[in-house]
């Protein structure tokens, strides 16, 4: 026994004179420490990357028996449900693990929202953080081409022309991007190229990053607690634990929890009820019929909703577009001291349960067809989306500075000019609906004035344990 | 963390009362219970899809011989009963009819039907065969109450009869009336079934041939729910271990 323990040792240390294996796995495993007060939240991350390996395995499975060809590419992926030994369980698990990558990754920015995970210093972690998730959504996309199903299709169709809008250049990106005149083989192949390779490698490399940034400025947490300001004699930071052996078994007991929930919908219930794999996507793309109602995935949905309810084209993908970027902002628009939800006064917290619940209720608009009713509550809603971050420098601000109270000024001018404009919109259309949320919007922005909601929030104090 | 769950379970509920509120339309869509454990409809079903089906519409991406292995039916039963062309075991159901050709009969190519299940879903499978109804102005001289003014025959005439509308009379919000149907009706019975179909109701033909079409868009569903049971109690008990083990590190974290 000793004999083999000597041989590895020997083959370590052979291994640690040329490559800095031990001292790798020092730093970023057994003598990195987190802090010792995480919770719930705090298994996504290592959740995401579980989904992130799940993903690039069974792709490259899939890989092995998918034809990217416009008169293949439906039948293969059918020929991998029902021919490929367990082909089926490999399909299952890449579009089931597609919707949960998203699942993962949106509690997991989630979480930094409330915790104030993006604040100083960890804005370069929070930027490859969104990076990862921008690249995630293009990745999304493009694999959704591939099953060549009418809603793949039509999509990729829809989402193409949204880029044909941009003035001056739009066509020709449009163009760029199919390589074609329409959706057709030609836009196949390349998406399945940037699909299997030139994301899947960007993202990697972003995660490598991620971690890196991580593991420089430590973890944050619930309380907020910067543990390596606080380190007893042997540079160990008195309220972090080694991350191995602690928390790779605590993450483990989160993983199978996740595989539980996770094989439960991919054993029983893969197509989510037509979530996670669309009903006429069992259809092949056929250019000549255009489905009576194309939605996209349930995790661009929040955003399509916002797009739908601009009453302009070029207006609703600026809408968008700042939608998904505005999280990137967040470092330096929130200006409070204050890391943690839990040391935050009301107004943060109001506008973070806004945000909150907008998200969620745009994204099931998104996925409906768009009704007077539909398009008002969704206007309704993007309203509160921007406010929390158009709010966030407001409230979060100490002080009065010139700057802030311009900016102050002009956001209640904004705030007022879209009352105004919502109010003059549902005059001319005499719906009775929307007077409805003619009248919310209204009433959401007198009420913020009459909260001063503009002015500086009143964080609780924060305990010397923080600090 | 109870609160966050509270939280779940507010959102399970609103998603369940979404759901009810959103398949609140489609007046004459039916509900069908899907049931695969039944080998013996599934192969009554595959016998019905086989002689009425098949003729015009392909299922090329399903295996005669997986049919087979998968509901038990033996090669020599799958030749002599099933397989009426020249096509050996090992290949899938494609047919003779070409796609121009029945464009040129039917107005459109009657499409592939294997994974139709899986695009429309079997309530509306049931309900559509369910629904024929005479009507002399169609050119095939049928009509569907779910799928209107479709390009298919009554196929499944001599097993059913023919149904005649019943109308009633349906008053829109702005006022004007219209003819509506309300449902339909029986009227002409089937003069002599097929022998095979002599003792089976037309109801349980379709729910048959449903069954099957169902198992036909995913074949690996007979398994699907078996596999996923051992799965996750391997998964279950592995989280125990797990559990046990996170439990005996962490007890020295304070």
């Amino acid at each position: 026994m000793s004999g083999v323990i000597n041989a590895l040792t020997a083959c370590r240390d052979w291994i640690d004179t040329r490559f800095p294996l031990t001292k790798q796995w020092n730093e970023h495993v057994a003598e990195y420490y987190a802090p010792k007060n995480f919770n719930f939240w705090y298994f996504f991350g290592s959740l995401a990357l579980l989904v992130l390996i799940i993903q690039l395995v069974t792709g490259i499975w899939l890989t092995m028996n998918y034809k990217p060809a416009a008169d293949l590419a439906f039948a293969s992926v059918e020929y991998i449900m029902r021919d490929v030994e367990w082909g089926w369980w490999i399909r299952y698990l890449h579009s089931t693990g597609a919707s949960a990558f998203f699942v993962v990754v949106y509690l997991h920015m989630y979480r930094a929202l409330l915790y104030g995970s993006y604040k100083r210093p960890r804005e370069l972690l929070w930027i490859f953080g969104m990076l990862i998730y921008f690249t995630l959504m293009a990745e999304a996309f493009f694999g959704y081409l591939l099953p060549w199903g009418q809603m793949s299709f039509w999509g990729a169709q829809v989402i193409i022309s949204l880029f044909g809008a941009i003035p001056f250049i739009g066509d020709d990106l449009a163009l760029l991007i199919r390589g074609d005149f329409v959706v057709s083989d030609v836009t196949l192949n390349r998406f399945f190229s940037l699909h299997v390779i030139a994301l899947p490698l960007i993202l990697c490399a972003l995660v490598g990053a991620h971690i890196l940034a991580l593991h420089e400025v430590g973890s944050n947490n619930p309380d907020g607690v910067e543990i390596k300001q606080n380190k007893n004699a042997a540079g160990v930071p008195v309220d972090g634990i080694a991350f191995h052996p602690y928390y790779t078994v605590k993450d483990i007991v989160g993983a199978v929890v996740f595989l539980i929930i996770f094989c439960s919908v991919v054993f029983f219930a893969p197509e989510m009820g037509g979530y996670f794999l669309e009903h006429a996507n069992f259809v092949p793309a056929d250019p000549l019929k255009t489905p009576e109602h194309i939605a996209p995935v349930w995790y661009f949905t929040p955003f399509y909703a916002i797009l739908r309810a601009v009453p302009d084209k070029l207006g609703g993908i600026i809408a968008m577009g700042a939608a998904t970027m505005a999280f990137m902002a967040l470092p330096w628009i929130d200006r409070s001291s204050v890391k943690s939800i839990r040391y935050r006064g009301w107004k943060h917290k109001t506008a973070l349960a806004g945000f909150t619940v907008s998200f969620l209720i745009l994204g099931y608009l998104g996925i409906q067809v768009a009704t007077p009713t539909y398009t008002w509550a969704a206007r309704f809603l993007s309203i509160i989306y921007f406010a929390f971050f158009l709010l966030l420098p407001c409230y979060s601000t100490r002080g009065a500075g010139p700057v802030i109270t311009v900016y102050r000024w002009l956001v209640r001018g904004l705030f007022w000019f879209i009352a105004v404009l919502a109010v003059a919109m549902a005059a001319s259309d005499g719906d009775v609906v929307s007077n409805y949320f003619a009248a919310a919007i209204l009433l959401l922005v007198v009420g913020m004035e009459y909260s001063k909601f503009y002015l500086t929030d009143r964080d609780k104090p924060v305990p010397a344990r923080v600090r | 963390m109870k609160r966050l769950l509270q939280f779940f379970v507010f959102l399970l509920m609103l998603n369940a009362a979404l759901v009810t509120w959103a398949v609140g339309d489609g007046r004459h869509m039916q509900h069908f219970e899907v049931d695969l454990s039944n080998k013996q409809s599934l192969q009554r079903g595959v016998r019905t899809f086989v002689n009425y089906c098949l003729g015009c519409h392909s299922a090329a991406y399903m295996r005669y011989n997986r049919i087979a292995t998968d509901l038990g039916i033996t090669e020599d039963v799958l030749k002599e009963n099933l397989m009426f062309g020249t096509d050996k075991p090992g290949e899938t159901m494609t047919i003779a009819l070409q796609k121009r050709e029945a464009e040129v009969y039917f107005g459109v190519g009657p499409p592939d039907l294997s994974v139709t299940a899986r695009s429309r879903g079997a309530d509306w499978l049931y309900s559509y065969l369910m629904t024929f109804y005479y009507d002399p102005g169609r050119p095939t001289g049928a009509n569907n109450l779910i799928f209107k003014d479709t390009g298919m025959p009554h196929v499944l005439w001599e097993l059913q009869g023919w149904q005649r509308p019943v109308y009633e009379e349906y008053t829109a919000e702005d006022g004007t009336v219209s003819q509506v149907v309300s449902h339909l009706e029986l009227q002409t019975p089937p003069a002599s079934k097929p022998v095979a179909y002599a003792d089976e109701t037309y109801e349980q033909t379709v729910a048959d041939l449903v069954n099957f079409m169902v198992y036909m868009g995913e074949p690996i569903r007979l398994k699907r729910h078996k596999i996923g049971m051992w799965v996750i109690a391997y998964l279950l008990v592995f989280l125990l271990i797990v559990y046990l083990l996170k439990r005996e590190y962490w007890k020295d974290v304070h």
